[in-house]
């Protein structure tokens, strides 16, 4: 493969296999709005599949992290979560809060152990 | 309020929205995945003003990137943007007027993302329904633009910077995700589901699991929701 049809073949892989199939649900949606309510049954069933979904992302990427996160000791991932969810909860749902106090232990912990 | 002045009210919330800044977290660790896994910065780019959703766009970077075969990744990305269709589905009513053209809702909905979908709800009651549309449109530019630039920032540290902080910007991802995903779950159903896919999908990945994403997803949501149902019935 020549470097042009590579360079070319990853732009039609970004929108076949990322961007189709991602937006395809936008305009589901659309379509979908014009008769379905905001509480209708099966919304709550796929968002529950939804949720569980991006939980599974979100356990996958700090357990078998990827890259040079993999680095930082698996414990100290688990404690720097741990951390920032207890931030989170402790300063009334604080986003900005949660994710501090998790990269803060996360430094911290492989300064410490690492 | 004229239609530019609507766009351009929702492109400064942009600046005044602390998810602004969860996204620009999100982003930089996309940007450092992306280098990680050797996609071009241009590349990189367009998937994020193309995928518009964080998610999406990390599974099709590690799944792409770790040599996947191209159908595996259509069916995981595609299986993580099914949570789009509630949330533009419960954001479109929002936006509508009788009458309205269908066609005039593919941005804004192309637009819809977990953050953007929880700023919209909480100001978009304060806009006059006529200039919705364009002020949720502004407010999306907004968000993209931030979200690129914290992309392309992300990119050029990961090669530039040391170990642990190249390390402390991929954690941003997950930790971002979990504290808004938790925001956002006010139902019991959420919370289950969320708990349960956290225990669920390391499992199924562990034990090699093909699709392992969508099984345990559907798998801890259907629980989830049993669950709601037959606390529902008691009651």
């Amino acid at each position: 493969m020549t470097a042009l049809s590579g360079e070319f073949g990853a732009y039609l892989a970004l929108v076949l296999v990322g961007f189709l199939p991602n937006e395809v649900w936008r305009w589901l949606a659309v379509i979908f709005s014009r008769g379905l309510g905001e509480d209708a049954e099966i919304l709550i069933w796929v968002r529950a599949v939804a949720t569980a979904i991006l939980a599974g992302v979100i356990a996958k990427l700090t357990i078998f992290a990827p890259g040079v996160l993999a680095t930082v000791p698996t414990p100290v991932r688990l404690g720097a979560v741990l951390i920032g969810f207890l931030a989170f909860s402790l300063m009334r749902r604080s986003v900005f809060a949660g994710v501090l106090a998790g990269e803060a232990a996360l430094i911290l912990g492989a300064l410490l152990f690492a | 309020m004229s239609t530019f002045g609507a766009f351009r009210a929702g492109f400064m919330a942009t600046w005044t929205s602390v998810f602004t800044y969860v996204l620009l977290g999100n982003y930089l660790g996309i940007g450092a995945i992306s280098h990680d896994f050797g996609f071009s910065i241009t590349w990189t780019l367009v998937a994020t003003v193309l995928v518009w959703a964080g998610p999406a766009q990390v599974i099709l970077v590690s799944t792409l990137g770790a040599g996947a075969s191209l159908f595996e990744v259509a069916v995981a990305v595609g299986l993580s943007g099914v949570r789009l269709l509630p949330m533009v589905v419960s954001m479109l009513p929002m936006l509508k007027r009788p009458g309205a053209r269908s066609w005039k809702l593919v941005l804004p909905a192309h637009f819809t993302a977990v953050s953007i979908w929880v700023e919209a709800v909480r100001l978009l009651p304060a806009v006059p329904r006529e200039a919705r549309i364009a002020f949720l449109n502004g407010l999306g530019t907004g968000y993209t633009v931030c979200a690129t630039a914290a992309t392309l920032a992300g990119y050029y540290l990961a090669a530039r910077m040391p170990t642990l902080l190249s390390a402390a910007l991929l954690f941003l991802t997950p930790l971002a995700f979990l504290m808004s995903t938790l925001r956002n779950a006010r139902m019991l159903v959420d919370r289950l589901a969320l708990g349960l896919g956290l225990i669920v999908g390391p499992l199924f990945a562990h034990w090699q699991i093909g699709l392992d994403l969508m099984w345990s997803g559907i798998a801890a949501g259907t629980a989830a929701y049993a669950v709601h149902r037959a606390r529902e019935a008691m009651q």
